[in-house]
């Protein structure tokens, strides 16, 4: 945990709590995942309960209170990626990498979340790894996706 | 940079920045809003940067970075202006082509244009786009044409000029009068009166008040306001501006969904740059009115854009709704009075003070007045992003500016209004959009997603989708929408898996009534549309889901099985080779066949056939 890099964070917003979000957001930016030891540091320094702080981690789906992988594979489920095909798209995805939504592969190297939409309707269906966009994804094309990834060490 | 202090200084910024302008420089309108980006279209910037260096067009060639043109399937996108050539699928390689016709010999790179699928005939202008053509663009206008990241490009074009007029000749009722006038309903899905909530709060008593900004685009398959938030974010600060001064606001939130990343930065830079040119802060053009604002950041919740879940996200906490009344407008954020508009909805208002409230109403219907953005998806030809006059009908949308169906299919129906809205049925094609035809067909206007669907949608499994998909967003705060939304998911769950059984539509019908009558919200209480809609306009499908077991648009996997016709395949072995289950076996030029025992329905054999050999049955 970077205390310093999170003292900052509450700096910036001032300690105050209507800015609880925007300041878990910063501190998860830190290293992809909010830790239990910076939570409690935050509860502290705000003097806001940990029992409030987790009700807002485990509502809002943004946030991880488990160490995500090197990657992070969002699989877009709005409506035209679900009819394009998002639902065979994420059973290859956890046929190939061997991990369910929201699970992250033995070697830490790749997460997989579902997203309910990225606003790219019209690339649908869409597959993102981290900010790559992967446009007109099927089933067919997911195994030369993660090579490119895996691939780049 | 010079700050405005006083309303006139606005048109002389205005005025000087035309002047500097080089009037015979070519302008390279380049998108690179999140579906252009998403297809690389900074890397096409960066090769034009170094290809415009090295041949020392810097004077005559400028790359303007602009938000959304709206054909995002065709990314990235380029404009050529002034001749206004239209290139469609540019890449980095293509530049150097592109600047060898700038030289004054006219030419167009011919493989870059579009060409329609199935006249085939070649566009080079981008005025003569079919998905253009029939458009009438009066929000998005500017998005595409101007450099978000430039505010001296919105002014330029009029940005602010209504801000202008507002803090020179206008007294707040009157702003609110000509809102009124002009018939503005919400554009974020409810549909409301926009100058009616902007009274009831401006008469609530009260010294603080505040404005909220609504960029929580949830539904799914919606992307209009991710576009405008991208695309011309000024329109939005500035319809907020004008919002603050009608009602007395001196605070404002833009909350806008974590996922757009882009719409965050376009709006941040906005803001600090229309505070540093007095558009924004304190003293606004020195009129003496303050207003300010700040971005909000979501994190991943849909209930989040219904507004009372919204304004308790803004306060910090877990956003979840509690009941109306008292209204946003009396009693809002921290108890104070509220307005909450959606961001289409504000980028309306400077047009409608512009224009005047009369020239606004002349255009829509009797009930739904303006123009409404929407994005048209799904099976449909052309994809992207349109605006059209209200009471457009859905064959004109659909056939005339998407251009029909893809692969030769057929329409079966179109969603619209996202988890809230319906499907509309072939039979209603010829009905007018607005608010109360949609609402009377079973959907809503929502929030302007528009996604087509062919034979290949189920419509069973479209209900199950949107009731899945608000099961998992439900904030479980009321019982009727937590425990209504799980039963239905499970009724849905059987009939596509084969074990429907009658008599479920109408338990399905009977927990809708129940739901929308006693959920606590929105959510909850328009839960139940996608699957009263999909069983009123397409009974048979459930009907062929219960008792026949079968799922004819091939996608329940429990109800179809892949079939080879023998004569149609010629054994080219691509569905074996492809096949992850090893189940499609076949000599070569021999017609093949698949196993059906081990065959996991992944579709990727039915997407990769060439040949159309590999049947639904």
């Amino acid at each position: 945990m970077d205390v310093e890099a999170i003292d900052q964070i509450l700096e910036i917003h001032e300690y105050r709590h209507s800015n609880m979000i925007a300041i878990l957001q910063d501190a998860q930016a830190l290293d992809n995942y909010l830790p239990e030891e910076a939570l409690r540091y935050i509860s502290e320094k705000m003097e806001i309960s940990l029992t409030r702080i987790f009700d807002i981690v485990t509502f809002y789906k943004a946030f991880s209170l488990v160490p995500r992988g090197k990657y992070t594979i969002r699989v877009c489920c709005g409506t035209a990626c679900h009819l394009g095909g998002a639902p065979q798209n994420l059973d290859q995805l956890n046929r190939l990498l061997q991990i369910q939504d929201g699970e992250t592969t033995d070697d830490r190297k790749f997460s997989l979340e579902t997203v309910n939409c990225l606003g790219a309707c019209a690339l649908a269906p869409v597959v993102a790894v981290d900010e790559d966009y992967h446009e007109a994804v099927n089933a067919g094309k997911i195994e030369k996706m993660l090579s490119a990834y895996q691939e780049e060490e | 940079m010079t700050r405005i202090t006083e309303i006139s200084g606005l048109e002389i910024l205005r005025e000087e920045i035309l002047n500097k302008r080089s009037k015979d420089r070519t302008i390279l309108r380049t998108c690179i809003s999140t579906g252009c980006k998403a297809q690389k279209s900074l890397k096409v910037v960066e090769a034009l940067k170094t290809a415009i260096m090295e041949r020392g067009l810097q004077e005559t060639v400028e790359i303007k970075k602009t938000g959304c043109h709206g054909f995002c399937e065709m990314g990235p996108i380029m404009v050529v202006e002034p001749q206004n050539i239209f290139y469609r699928k540019v890449k980095p390689e293509d530049v150097g082509e592109i600047l060898s016709t700038l030289n004054g010999s006219g030419g167009v790179v011919e493989r870059l244009l579009w060409k329609d699928p199935v006249t085939k005939e070649i566009v080079t202008h981008e005025r003569e786009l079919p998905l253009y053509v029939k458009q009438d663009k009066n929000v998005t206008y500017r998005s595409g044409k101007i450099d978000p990241a430039d505010i001296e490009d919105s002014i330029a074009a009029g940005g602010y000029r209504a801000l202008g007029m507002v803090l020179n000749s206008m007294k707040p009722a009157e702003v609110i009068h000509a809102v009124i006038a002009s018939g503005l309903r919400g554009r974020g899905g409810g549909g409301f009166n926009t100058g009616v909530k902007w009274k009831i709060c401006s008469d609530a008593p009260g010294d603080m008040k505040y404005i909220v900004a609504n960029g929580d685009e949830g539904d799914p398959g919606a992307f209009m306001d991710r576009s405008l938030m991208e695309g011309d974010p000024h329109s939005i600060v500035e319809g907020m501006v004008i919002g603050a001064y009608a009602v007395g606001a001196s605070q404002g939130f833009i909350y806008v969904r974590e996922e757009y990343p882009i719409a965050i930065e376009h709006l941040s830079l906005a803001i600090r740059k229309a505070e540093e040119y007095g558009l924004l802060g304190n003293d606004i053009m020195g009129s003496g009115f303050d207003f300010s604002v700040q971005i909000n950041r979501g994190a991943g919740a849909f209930v989040c854009g219904e507004e009372t879940s919204l304004m308790i996200s803004i306060e910090g906490k877990s956003g979840m709704p509690r009941s109306r009344p008292p209204y946003p407008a009396i009693e809002g954020l921290w108890g104070k009075p509220t307005i909450i508009n959606n961001v289409e909805t504000l980028a309306n208002v400077p047009l409608i003070i512009s224009k005047g409230a009369d020239e606004y109403a002349a255009v829509g219907t009797d009930g739904s007045k303006g123009t409404k953005v929407f994005s048209l998806v799904g099976k449909v030809r052309n994809t992207g992003l349109i605006e059209v006059e209200m009471g457009t009908t859905l064959r004109e949308i659909i056939f005339g500016i998407g251009g029909g169906i893809r692969k030769g299919r057929s329409f079966k129906a179109v969603q619209t209004g996202g988890p809230s809205g319906g499907c509309i049925p072939i039979t209603k094609i010829d009905m007018p959009v607005d608010y109360d035809s949609l609402r009377e067909a079973g959907a809503i206007m929502g929030s302007g997603g528009m996604i087509v669907m062919d034979e290949t949608s189920c419509m069973v499994d479209v209900a199950r989708y949107f009731i899945d998909f608000l099961m998992y967003e439900s904030c479980g705060k009321c019982v009727p929408c937590r425990e209504g939304l799980k039963q239905m998911h499970q009724i849905l769950e059987d009939i596509c898996e084969g074990k429907g059984e009658e008599g479920d539509m109408e338990t399905l019908s009977g927990l809708a009534r129940f739901m929308s009558t006693a959920s606590l919200c929105g959510l909850g209480s328009t839960a139940p549309n996608p699957v009263l809609s999909t069983i009123r306009h397409f009974r048979h499908e459930y009907e062929s889901h219960i008792y026949d077991r079968k799922c004819r648009a091939g996608v329940c996997k429990n109800l179809f099985e892949y079939r080879i016709d023998p004569e149609l395949c010629n054994g080219c072995g691509l569905c074996r080779l492809k096949c992850p289950e090893k189940t499609v076996k076949g000599e070569k030029k021999q017609p093949h066949s698949i196993n059906n025992s081990k065959c996991i329905k992944c579709g990727i054999c039915f997407n990769s056939c060439k040949f159309g050999a590999i049947k639904i049955t």
